[in-house]
């Protein structure tokens, strides 16, 4: 299992490198859809570019949709890692 | 009120010469080949044609914006950077390409054979989609060059594409020519797209329509030559812009040409075999609608891939449509076959034969094959007088298309 500070810098390299984003402007509090500008068809490749990078399953609909900032997601994925 | 006139206002391509026009023009005239040895080619099993003409790698990444790119395999990037340099010839305003009357109709043979490639070698191994991203499918849909073309450029006009493997872009000019001369748009990008590809080759290499000379690329692709080798298969994007005639004067744009006629009638005597009489009446059906007979005509711009079944139905049915003495030949000695590409990229080489009054003669052509010789071959680069000229194309599939293209001074 990574911990905590190492997942989030993960999780900022591949959603930067995915969608070429500045990591600078992904602190946790940037909203994933109004600040850094990803769609619904981002959050698709988002699942599939987090799935693949730390080997989870991301399949709680409703939760990924509650997801707002980069916070969100950290925790989101912290959460999960202790599930799975 | 008088018929509606449709001339081209701009031009724009992505060749197997690289990025833009000007090294399009530049290696045609100066009667080079793109055509080159494909290395990687060589690990597919059966595959005896390892020559093609691609797209050279450039990196496109700043030259579209990711939102848009994300749904493009390669076929949509050549098309979109076609479209942005058409529009940009034609001096279109950014009001003009995004208002309703504006249209595009851009078609190729499939989606992109490489997005295809992609998403099978995850899907076919497990069965699972798990590692598809969303942008796959846009990719591979069969009108993706359009949906992306009119995504990139904000088009809100009608979208059509052609797919009809070789005609689809030389369709997509004439739907394009239908579309305006009927009143519906003003300006319409018409062309077409297509991406070099091992298992398109493939195809014509299990037709045995392919060349396998690959060990002298340059020299392979042989159009009404009697030691013809055969197909060979290229890329790129031709973007033209069609616009009403009235719209273009208005603007004061420079006009390349008026299309005055579209043949395109099909043949159902076999899936692949080419129709003689079929093409006799694409161009003879051109030349009517066009108000135009025999000795109208100052050149005819040839389909032939270096076939022999494919050149010597054209070479005779040019004689039997048009005449013996009119000029004809074929680009694909250069740029080979770009497939949905060929309609648009040779049309724009023969839009540039119309400007500089010259004819562009058959690359590779050193002994022409008698049962061609019907029709008047050109070998050498030459001055003529072109006023109106016939564009051919052909397809797999039945599909037999004409264009007749007249200057406008």
């Amino acid at each position: 299992m990574m911990d905590e500070a190492d997942l989030r810098l993960k999780v900022v390299e591949v959603l930067a490198e995915e969608f070429e984003l500045d990591p600078a402007e992904m602190g946790p509090e940037a909203t994933l859809y109004e600040d850094l500008g990803l769609d619904s068809l981002d959050a698709v490749d988002m699942v599939v570019v987090l799935e693949k990078t730390f080997g989870l399953k991301l399949t709680d609909e409703e939760a990924l949709r509650s997801i707002r900032t980069m916070e969100d997601l950290f925790q989101f994925l912290l959460a999960l890692q202790v599930k799975q | 009120m008088s018929a509606i006139r449709v001339v081209i206002t701009g031009r724009g391509a992505v060749s197997p010469f690289g990025l833009g026009l000007s090294p399009l023009l530049a290696g045609v005239w100066s009667g080079k080949s793109a055509i080159r040895y494909m290395d990687k080619w060589a690990g597919v099993e059966g595959l005896n044609c390892l020559i093609a003409a691609p797209v050279p790698e450039f990196d496109y990444k700043g030259l579209l914006p990711r939102a848009v790119r994300r749904t493009m395999g390669a076929m949509a990037v050549y098309a979109t950077l076609a479209a942005k340099e058409a529009v940009a010839d034609a001096g279109l305003s950014e009001a003009q390409v995004t208002s309703e009357k504006t249209g595009v109709v851009i078609g190729s043979t499939t989606g992109s054979a490489s997005a295809f490639e992609e998403f099978y070698s995850k899907y076919l191994p497990t069965k699972k989609l798990a590692e598809i991203k969303s942008g796959e499918f846009f990719k591979m849909m069969g009108h993706s060059c359009s949906a992306n073309v009119s995504l990139a450029l904000g088009i809100t006009g009608e979208q059509w594409s052609p797919v009809s493997a070789c005609t689809s872009s030389s369709q997509s000019i004439g739907l394009g020519y239908l579309l305006i001369k009927a009143g519906r748009q003003q300006v319409v990008l018409c062309g077409g797209a297509d991406e070099a590809h091992a298992s398109v080759t493939g195809v014509f290499d299990l037709l045995r329509a392919a060349s396998n000379l690959n060990d002298d690329p340059e020299n392979s692709c042989r159009p009404f030559d009697k030691n013809r080798t055969g197909v060979v298969c290229g890329g790129g994007s031709g973007v033209l812009i069609l616009e009403n005639m009235d719209s273009a004067l208005a603007r004061g744009v420079k006009i390349y040409g008026e299309i005055v006629g579209f043949g395109c009638v099909n043949d159902s005597t076999h899936i692949a075999n080419p129709d003689k009489q079929s093409m006799v009446r694409a161009m003879r059906n051109a030349m009517t609608e066009g108000g135009l007979v025999a000795a109208d005509i100052d050149y005819v711009n040839a389909h032939a891939t270096g076939t022999d079944l494919g050149d010597v139905a054209e070479a005779c049915a040019i004689a039997s449509a048009v005449d013996s003495t009119t000029p004809v030949s074929s680009f694909k000695g250069h740029i080979g076959h770009t497939l949905g590409a060929a309609g648009s990229l040779e049309m724009i080489i023969l839009l540039e034969m119309l400007q500089k009054q010259e004819i562009i003669p058959t690359r590779n052509l050193l002994n022409i094959d008698p049962r061609c010789s019907d029709a008047q071959l050109q070998r050498e680069l030459s001055c003529a007088n072109l006023d109106t000229v016939l564009k051919n194309n052909f397809a797999l599939g039945g599909v037999n298309t004409s264009i007749a293209i007249r200057r406008v001074d």
